[in-house]
């Protein structure tokens, strides 16, 4: 049984999370000494993947420099990224092994570190069956990485059950994509941003998640473009917007729906586009032909006329670009959104033209690169179907497998976390991944680690997921391996290895390699047998050759020379793609896009009487994701210390709330207790607190379990809650308000 | 040789605070920012303003100084006070027309943005300006910043009596010639 082996504060009080303010040294030690060498590499949070150099000396990361040369963000850093190095020389950092006994974790060896795991996994599978084991990766991993995890599941221990965090992440849009498409990828790059004339933002707090692209948004701004925000909140880029779309949380369908509504009724539809380019268009427009924005307004709480409005808009521009994240995404109809939203632009013909297309704002790290090579339940390398024989053929032979032995298609992340709570899945192995901050639900997650035969996690630090293995295998910071990633706009990039990683700790691919070795056998082992990351990038290239993402002619080299390269890029002499669907042709066989009617549905977490407003989650710009490395760097906690419940000040004054007053937060999973900060950028129906944080601050012990039935993301973003004032929790210092609002 | 020029447009401004936090890296105050981002007024929206140094011609909070602690570089750059002359009187936050300077009490002096002199004397840009993701700060030759964008950029401001040049440009709104900030500018009177 897996629960935690001490207390949550006797574990926090061991292992962190601890504030890092300076370099190390200090900041008037050895760190101000002679110049350091500068390491062009990327920043490890978020999609955008910046370029940023850091600077080295002794083997120890001790600042940044920013990276001019870089041609996505030229220079350009969030505050993420400028305080990224804190993460470095951090005293939270796991240098050994830990295995769970009674009276806590207690340091151990590599080799008794890793036989636990090998025995507590295997013993599962002899009694058990293969699929009693799960493995659970990132998206902030290199793909070399991913590329392991996929490849260790699958050929060491033989489960299909191989998933990641990426599931929390693009899947609904991916789901869309590849059936219109035949590909997921953001199809521009995000040079087109500044091009269109039109920018329609859904569900994308660019300005917190994806910062950098604030300054493409603004370029558009500057060349005379318009620009339309939907959003609950009034977000910072709804600052220069045109207009502003308060739209209902869970209801953007509608919205979309109707926006289509108009552009068919007004007869603004790309005819010529429309019958060369695509197929199942007159479904599409048959579903939107009930959606009359007065409709749609009433479900969606966004006047009827900046429906009309912004339908005009879209149709009548030359070029126009809809860019989506999680807002649209994160729904039980993640998939229908984007679906819509790629109806609404395809009907009036924008894709595959420089400044008009519809784009995906990838979150996470190695978002785009993560879900490409293989720790995809349904995807093997290349971003090919587990599903399709041609693809099992291939990836078998550069895994010398016979196609039969390879496994199907697994269970998704949540869904394994439902498999282990039922006692189908006994034992986990996880890396890069803290399902106790990340998933829905906190207290079910929790009670199904605490289920688990058998958990072994790999990690830098001691995640709050961490605190329930049995063993913890003090891994890799992105800074301390080669590797690439891709970017949110497609462009695969070099991730230098700056430091190694300090005494005790491992590369993660070291790690990974191991353990396909010993669990592996005789039989297996050399498959494992790689001596760098350079030798799983070339095993990957050839896995992912003829693919759909086509790494045939990346090398390191040619991304170092040429600042990245946008797949596909099948052979060495090939430029890359930035730009996907020239000429209105798809991946798919027929070159059309097939457009796909998507019906209306309710969203998994209804309103009611006792349940009356809507809750919606959400990211800090200061905050990376669970928070695992963001909640250990003192200056970006300093800038959001803890979550805060935004609410209007009519739902305020509802509920005798003032700003700075404690307030708890009920749904249908429990409560939980945030502190309010009272702002008329929220719709009044809606309230909003931000994920990052565990425990008792945590907005996911919220949230509820509904997946979108295909894409199986979580309905982070629309619960149905009540409030209620509420006492401080118990230990609480006074803080002074933030908004000056009370 | 182009000249580069600091430029600040607040409607660009989105509050990360990026700026604060590359500041505090700089090597000459390491670990303290000398910049700020402040809410206009968050209870009611989300628009944000940083405030750095405007670096004025005549620097009033130079000429307030009783202990000739504030000086500018050849380049025109205020920086902070002198630690041996400061006196810590605090006359020069009273009298910035824009509110910049900053007694750190623990200092003993006062410290303001000193335009990173480190970097830009070498030819690299300010930390806040180049990090900046929204470039509300920015750093690069006005003529550029001013084809590029629908804003005017002055350097030019009126407080009552006084009219401040700066080596900082602020982005305003297409047309304006200066920035009157005091109201009895606005006010009409039939002199003879």
């Amino acid at each position: 049984m897996a629960h935690p082996p001490r207390s949550d504060a006797d574990l926090i009080a061991e292992f962190g999370p601890h504030l890092a303010y300076e370099p190390p040294g200090g900041w008037h030690g050895p760190s101000a000494g002679p110049p350091p060498a500068l390491v062009k590499t990327h920043c490890c949070f978020c999609g955008q993947q910046c370029g940023i150099q850091l600077k080295v000396r002794d083997n120890k990361v001790i600042g940044f420099e920013p990276w001019e040369e870089f041609p996505f963000n030229r220079g350009m850093l969030c505050p993420k990224g400028v305080r990224r190095y804190l993460q470095d020389n951090h005293r939270d950092r796991l240098t050994a092994p830990l295995v769970r006994e009674a009276s806590g974790f207690r340091p151990t060896t590599w080799d008794d570190a890793l036989a636990r795991t090998v025995r507590g996994l295997q013993e599962i599978q002899a009694a058990h069956g293969k699929d009693a084991v799960a493995v659970l990766g990132g998206a902030s991993l290199t793909s070399e990485k991913s590329y392991l995890v996929g490849k260790l599941a699958r050929v060491a221990l033989g489960t299909r059950h191989v998933d990641y965090n990426g599931r929390l992440c693009m899947v609904s849009a991916g789901v869309p994509y590849k059936h219109t498409f035949g590909v997921d990828r953001s199809p521009n790059p995000w040079s087109d941003i500044p091009k269109a004339q039109v920018l329609f933002i859904i569900g994308a707090n660019i300005a917190e998640c994806a910062p950098i692209t604030t300054d493409y948004v603004w370029r558009c701004k500057d060349a005379g473009g318009t620009l339309i925000v939907a959003d609950p909140r009034a977000t910072p880029i709804t600052r220069k917007a045109d207009l502003f779309l308060p739209v209902r949380p869970g209801t953007d369908l509608a919205m979309l729906l109707a926006m289509l509504h108009v552009v068919v009724r007004d007869g603004l539809e790309n005819r010529a586009f429309l019958e060369a380019h695509t197929t199942g268009w007159a479904e599409v427009a048959a579903e939107a032909a009930a959606w009359d924005p007065v409709r749609a307004a009433r479900i969606c709480g966004v006047p009827p006329e900046a429906i009309e409005r912004t339908a005009h808009l879209i149709a009548k521009a030359e070029r126009a670009i809809l860019l989506h994240a999680r807002g649209l995404e994160h729904h039980s109809k993640g998939v229908e959104n984007c679906q819509a939203a790629i109806n609404l632009m395809l009907t009036c013909g924008h894709i595959g033209r420089e400044g008009a297309g519809v784009m995906m704002v990838t979150g996470q790290g190695n978002g785009q690169g993560g879900r490409e090579h293989g720790q995809k339940c349904d995807q093997l390398p290349g971003q090919r179907s587990i599903s399709d024989p041609a693809a099992r053929a291939h990836v078998a032979k550069i895994w010398g497998i016979a196609p039969e032995e390879l496994p199907g298609a697994g269970l998704t992340a949540l869904e394994i976390v439902e498999a282990i709570h039922r006692g189908e899945i006994r034992g986990l192995l996880l890396l890069c991944f803290n399902p106790m901050v990340s998933l829905p639900d906190g207290a079910y997650v929790r009670e199904a680690l605490d289920k688990l035969a058998h958990f072994t996690v790999i990690d830098f630090f001691l995640s709050e997921t961490a605190h329930h293995a049995d063993v913890v295998l003090p891994g890799s910071l992105q800074e301390e391996e080669e590797g690439v990633v891709c970017s949110a706009e497609g462009r695969v990039i070099h991730i230098q290895r700056a430091v190694t990683p300090p005494d005790g700790a491992r590369a993660d691919t070291d790690i990974l390699c191991e353990l396909g070795r010993r669990l592996g056998g005789e039989r297996h082992a050399a498959k494992f047998a790689f001596a760098s990351p350079r030798e799983v990038f070339d095993e990957l290239r050839r896995a992912s050759a003829g693919g759909v993402a086509d790494y045939g002619g990346i090398t390191y080299e040619r991304i170092d020379r040429e600042f990245g390269l946008f797949w596909p890029c099948p052979t060495e002499d090939h430029p890359g793609t930035p730009r996907l669907f020239e000429g209105g042709r798809t991946y798919h066989a027929d070159g059309k896009a097939h457009l796909e009617a998507t019906p209306w549905r309710e969203g998994g977490d209804p309103l009611d009487a006792e349940f009356p407003i809507h809750l919606t989650t959400g990211r800090v710009v200061s905050q990376y994701l669970s928070g695992t490395q963001t909640r250990r760097i003192g200056p970006l906690v300093d800038q959001a210390p803890e979550p805060r419940l935004e609410l209007h000040p009519t739902l305020a004054d509802a509920h005798g709330i003032a700003d700075g007053d404690w307030v708890e937060v009920t749904t249908r999973r429990g409560a939980q207790t945030f502190r309010a900060l009272v702002v008329r950028t929220i719709r009044p129906d809606t309230v909003f607190v931000p994920y990052h944080w565990p425990g008792a601050r945590s907005a996911n012990r919220l949230t509820h379990r509904t997946m979108d039935p295909r894409s199986k993301i979580p309905e982070f973003k629309s619960s149905a809650c009540r409030l209620a004032k509420g006492a401080p929790p118990p230990g609480t210092r006074r803080q002074l308000p933030i908004a000056g609002a009370s | 040789m182009i000249a580069y020029q600091f430029v600040i447009d607040p409607s660009r401004c989105i509050g990360c605070r990026s700026c604060e936090n590359a500041c505090a890296e700089c090597d000459t105050h390491r670990g303290v920012p000398m910049i700020h981002v402040d809410f206009v007024d968050r209870a009611r929206g989300i628009e944000t303003v940083p405030t750095i140094c405007m670096h004025c011609t005549d620097p009033t909070c130079a000429e307030v100084c009783p202990a000739d602690a504030i000086k500018q570089t050849e380049d025109g750059v205020v920086m902070s006070s002198l630690k041996p002359r400061c006196i810590a009187c605090s006359n020069c936050v009273l009298a910035c027309p824009f509110g910049v300077p900053k007694m750190v009490v623990r200092a003993e002096q006062m410290m303001k943005c000193d335009m990173c002199f480190d970097r830009t004397s070498e030819g690299l840009r300010p930390m806040c300006a180049t990090v900046c993701p929204s470039q509300a700060l920015s750093y690069r030759p006005v003529g550029e910043v001013e084809r590029e964008r629908r804003d005017t950029p002055i350097n030019e401001f009126v407080f009552g009596q006084q009219v401040v040049t700066t080596k900082v440009f602020l982005m305003v709104p297409e047309g304006t010639e200066r920035v009157a900030i005091d109201v009895a500018d606005h006010v009409w009177e039939d002199r003879p």
